[in-house]
């Protein structure tokens, strides 16, 4: 790690206010970005550290959605009572991130804004067709995540929280990469008030939508119906854990499992 | 306690070192500080293969911080790493040994070697001087393949090996094995891969040397397994210091598995510079440089061949291996594949023929050495495989072509040149068997069927030899080193026991059950009796801990020093008692004049020998103090059954270990909580190297592709089921504990336990070969494969 320096921000307009002042670096859970700093790979002359800002906490319901604060923990989004009642498809993908110590520092805010390809939480936000709210729009989910490591957010931008819209019933099943245990590949099945969605992380560059398997639920909603879609392999990740044909069909036979697993 | 005994022998005392580690209070190198320490950083190769055309370490002189920065060139006077043991070849030559530079000499073969030492106040003050040295590379082409590395055309890595060969050694009677596979009734043939593993202890490699004016000496403190040889072999082979002018200590070490074992260049490096900077040095490494630098284990390709007579009676093996040596020759890489390996190809069989040839090659990859079973679990894995595919080719019961082969009389002198002193494999595998519940095997395989998984049942019947070595047949296989063990028993004046003893603990428990071997024979109270290991200032010699010889060895050594003290106690007791010398018995804490009720406790006996005040001091010298070397007259050869159950998605290719049985046969057990523990620690790692553990390199650049966490899988507490673990006796015939060592068993039996099971489980779906790790997209493709 190179020395840097460390400046806490007291809410989210100072926070912004300081990262344009020293150009640097939003820090919320740290998980992705402390790890590369120790490495040397990420070098930030300066960190705004957002665990204080009282206004990025919480999570509450507000009409048709839980909404969750960006500095939320994973270790909260797992025990939240509104959650597991609303969306407990949620609540169970934040118990399966990382480790104890990961979900105890990690934050939603965090994981959306890194938009690691294996992450887990993308998968959430589009497949329920979350709404990202940051300190200056609304960003939904279907326009949020660009490509490997890449979102919508313009520099300086802040992430405040998250809507995600109650489903009618959802699932996620993670397949985990047997070392790292991120997502080989994970899925997320939701039906909405707007229709199925499934949305696939580990797989590619960046979470998508399987809009094969979304049509095929939408005519019927089963574990065979997800099976039977033969997903392409074209543009899906190869490495030493998994083909992009491995890949390709984990992502319809966890499909299948999560219609099975969201009942 | 006082009341004896040998009733301490066998029982599961609580560790007494744990109180220290539980409570966050041991002391490990990193905790080691000196004044006016300082750090070290070391530059290392970005690239598997280059030649260094300059070093400009200017910049970095003159950084903040910064009391030295020294590359190879500076290493004047200073040689390289030596290996322990020398290979004759097949040709009757040496091996080829180039050498292994402590820091680059105008070449780096592979990732991570180390370019250029920069020691400075603090660690942050190193890095960044380091970045500034400029090192011009010609990258030149590499090869990370043991069997790519031998093929015409491949880059050379060290002018003193052509073609990147070490040596092709053989063992065994190729002339029989030729002609029992000439009449033989069915052959089974296997081609195999032993997965490369790294070592991954908790407790990175750390070092702190400093030197004294004073009197020109060095201390040296190091996670290291056995500091005497790491003294002789840094003092005598490179640095061409006294002995005697080198203090290694070893303190609390979190973790071996082998890699502690070797002669490293950064602790080598930092004794060197400690005298050049005049101030102490720290270095410890980060998880990266554990990666890229501590020396892996295994990595061999094989093809094996099994003859059988029409009744399933093996009649002979061949075996033709290829293994990797890494970049350099480690402390003791060349033995590993040869006589640790070729040796145990007997297994736990009458095979009357077998012959086994070992070709070693030089790649652009760390170094590869001993880790936990060294050569065992490879020569292991290539007979139990073979075994169970024989079985299958056959279609006989896994454990009715094991029953036909099993030795049974004893002692056996196998075709590989072992003799195995006593064993009883029926008896593991009975028991193996019971504790597994085979019998209820088919009906939980078909249960499983119905919810369309895939069950397996594998076996591992298998022999280790351990307790290394009998020093004059160790030297007659080219071992550069005895391989006995020393023991000093120090009674206090008070009664109270110091131990001193050559062997090294790094998680083994030692401290409890050597304590336990002493309080028992002694009589005295437990905690009376303090263990003190790894530390050449106050330990007379030792050779450390590897090869599960500890207590075999080690535990043997202090007991004919406890048979010293013992003897010299009843010359005191005699003289106090006013008895015959022959007369005196020695009993639960208790010398007594035989058949009366007259008898000195022990401590009064101490006592009188440090205030000599009614002592026979014309025949005996005052104290009560002895040391004893043990040199062991045979190896000991632990052996056993294991029996793994998996079940299989036929979906995921995900393998689950649903159940695990090992029953070995350890010889007598001290304390069998602590056998038990090892047993759990060695499993988890046999079942991690075939579930999960495997180190990649990039065949075209060189870089190491596992090189974290992220994507080395280490095998966790959800990867495993709860293990069933018993054992069976028999006493080990040449040493007086009767034990043979348990250390290494479960690294040793379970890959093969596993990927029998594994390919039982895929039998019937047509898959015929998985290598290891059996990861699920190995496992699903291999099913896709079938199916086409």
């Amino acid at each position: 790690m190179y020395s840097f320096e460390l400046k806490k921000a007291d809410s989210v307009a100072d926070a912004a206010a300081l990262i344009k002042e020293t150009g640097g670096k939003p820090l919320a859970g740290g998980q992705s970005l402390v790890a590369a700093m120790k490495m040397r790979l990420a070098q930030p002359g300066t960190l705004v550290e957002l665990s204080g800002i009282a206004e990025l906490q919480g999570i509450r319901r507000e009409g048709d959605a839980i909404v969750v604060g960006a500095m939320t923990r994973h270790a909260e989004v797992a025990a939240s009572a509104a959650v597991k009642s609303a969306i407990p498809a949620l609540a169970m993908l934040a118990e399966g991130i990382g480790d104890r110590q990961v979900r105890n520092m990690g934050t939603l805010g965090g994981s959306l804004a890194n938009n690691d390809p294996a992450a887990c939480y993308p998968a959430a936000v589009l497949g329920l067709g979350a709404t990202v709210h940051t300190n200056t729009r609304k960003i939904a989910a279907d326009e949020f995540f660009k490509g490997m490591y890449e979102t919508a957010l313009d520099d300086g931008e802040l992430i405040t929280a998250v809507s995600f819209p109650v489903p009618k019933k959802a699932a996620y099943v993670k397949f985990v990469q047997p070392a790292s245990r991120f997502a080989l590949v994970g899925v997320f099945v939701a039906q909405t008030a707007s229709g199925v969605r499934v949305a696939v992380t580990g797989a590619a560059s960046s979470v998508f939508r399987a809009r094969p398997i979304e049509e095929a639920l939408a005519k019927s909603f089963t574990a065979d119906a997800a099976r039977a879609v033969k997903t392409a392999a074209d543009g899906l990740n190869t490495d030493l854990h998994g083909s992009a044909e491995y890949r390709a069909h984990l992502v319809s036979v966890l499909a299948g499992r999560a219609v099975a697993a969201a009942g | 306690m006082g009341a004896n005994d040998q009733s301490l022998i066998g029982q599961s005392v609580r560790r007494k070192e744990d109180v220290r580690f539980l409570t966050g209070v041991g002391q490990y190198t990193d905790d080691v500080v000196h004044p006016h320490q300082t750090y070290a950083y070391f530059l290392r190769s970005p690239h598997a293969h280059a030649k260094i055309r300059n070093i400009d370490t200017a910049k970095a002189k003159a950084a903040p911080g910064v009391v030295g920065v020294f590359t190879g060139a500076d290493l004047d006077g200073v040689n390289g790493l030596p290996c322990g043991w020398l290979i004759t070849g097949t040709d009757g030559k040496p091996m080829n040994e180039p050498p292994h530079p402590v820091l680059a000499q105008g070449k780096v073969r592979h990732v991570g070697d180390q370019v250029a030492l920069v020691v400075a106040d603090s660690v942050l003050q190193a890095k960044d001087a380091a970045e500034s040295i400029d090192v011009d590379y010609e990258v030149l082409p590499s090869v990370v393949s043991c069997v790519d590395a031998l093929k015409a055309g491949a880059p050379q890595i060290h002018e003193q090996a052509p073609g990147n060969k070490c040596y092709t050694w053989a063992l065994g009677d190729k002339g029989a094995v030729d002609a029992a596979f000439a009449k033989a009734a069915h052959v089974t043939k296997l081609d195999i891969v032993n997965n490369r593993l790294i070592p991954n202890a908790i407790e990175p490699r750390a070092a702190v040397a400093s030197y004294s004016r004073a009197d020109d000496s060095y201390t040296l403190y190091v996670a290291n397994q056995h500091p005497h040889v790491e003294r002789l072999l840094m003092t005598a082979f490179v640095l061409g210091l006294p002995e005697s002018k080198l203090r290694v200590i070893a303190p609390d070490v979190g973790g071996g598995f082998g890699s502690k074992i070797f002669l490293y260049a950064e602790e080598t490096a930092l004794v060197w510079a400690s005298k050049r900077v005049n101030r102490p040095i720290k270095w410890a490494a980060e998880r990266s440089e554990s990666f890229l630098t501590d020396a892996h284990g295994r990595d061999h390709v094989t093809h094996a061949e099994l003859a059988l007579d029409k009744d399933g009676k093996f009649l002979a093996m061949r075996v033709q291996s290829t293994v990797n040596m890494g970049a350099y020759l480690s402390t003791f890489a060349s033995s590993v594949p040869t006589i640790l390996y070729a040796t145990l190809l007997a297994g736990q069989y009458t095979t009357p023929a077998i012959h086994a040839e070992v070709t070693a090659s030089f790649t652009n990859t760390a170094p590869v050495d001993a880790y936990r079973g060294a050569g065992r679990p490879e020569a292991t894995f290539v007979v139990e495989r073979l075994v169970h595919q024989a079985g299958v080719d056959m279609k006989m019961a896994q454990d009715e072509i094991r029953r036909r082969n099993f030795i049974r009389t004893f002692p056996y002198a196998t075709p590989v040149a072992l003799t195995y002193d006593t064993g009883n494999y029926d008896a593991t595998l009975d028991e193996a068997m019971k504790m597994a519940d085979v019998a209820g095997f088919a009906a939980r395989k078909a249960e499983a069927a119905k919810r369309g998984k895939l069950r397996g049942l594998g076996y591992s019947t298998y022999i280790e030899a351990c307790g290394l070595a009998p020093s004059n047949v160790a030297g007659a296989l080219g071992a550069r080193a005895g391989l006995y063990e020393a023991g000093q028993v120090r009674v206090n004046p008070t009664g109270s026991v110091t131990v001193f003893t050559g062997s090294h603990s790094h998680g083994q428990g030692h401290e409890t059950t050597f304590a336990q071997v002493v309080a028992g024979r002694l009589g005295i109270d437990i905690g009376n009796v303090e263990v003190i290991h790894g530390d050449t200032g106050r330990i007379p010699f030792g050779m450390g801990t590897y090869g599960s010889r500890s207590l075999a060895v080690g535990g043997t050594a202090i007991v004919k020093a406890l048979d010293k003290v013992i003897a010299k106690g009843k010359k005191i007791a005699a003289h106090l008692l006013e008895a015959a010398e022959a007369d005196i018995e020695f009993a639960d804490g208790k010398f007594t004049v035989a058949g009366t009720d007259r008898s000195k406790a022990f401590a009064e006996i101490s006592l009188a020998a440090y205030v000599p005040h009614n002592y026979p001091l014309g025949t005996l010298e005052p104290g009560l103090e002895e040391t004893a070397f043990y040199d062991p007259t045979n190896f000991t050869y632990p052996a056993g059954s294991h029996i793994c159950e998996v079940e299989i998605d036929p979906e995921t290719g995900v393998v689950e270990v649903v159940a695990f049985t090992a029953c070995d046969d350890f010889g007598n057990v001290i304390n069998p909580m602590i056998v038990e523990g090892q047993v759990h620690g060695g499993v988890a790692q046999g079942i991690g190297q075939a579930l999960l553990e495997r180190c990649v390199y990039d065949a075209e650049t060189g870089q190491l592709l596992t090189g974290s966490y992220m994507d080395y899988a280490m095998p966790r507490a959800d990867d495993l089921p709860s293990f069933k673990v018993g054992t069976k006796v028999t006493p080990c015939t040449h040493n007086p504990l009767g034990a043979k060592g348990c250390g290494e068993a479960g690294a040793i039996g379970a890959p093969a336990a596993m990927m029998n099971a594994v390919h039982d489980a895929l039998l019937a779906s047509g898959v015929t070969r998985i290598d290891m790790p059996a990861s699920p997209h190995r496992v699903w493709a291999a099913l896709q494969a079938a199916r086409a």
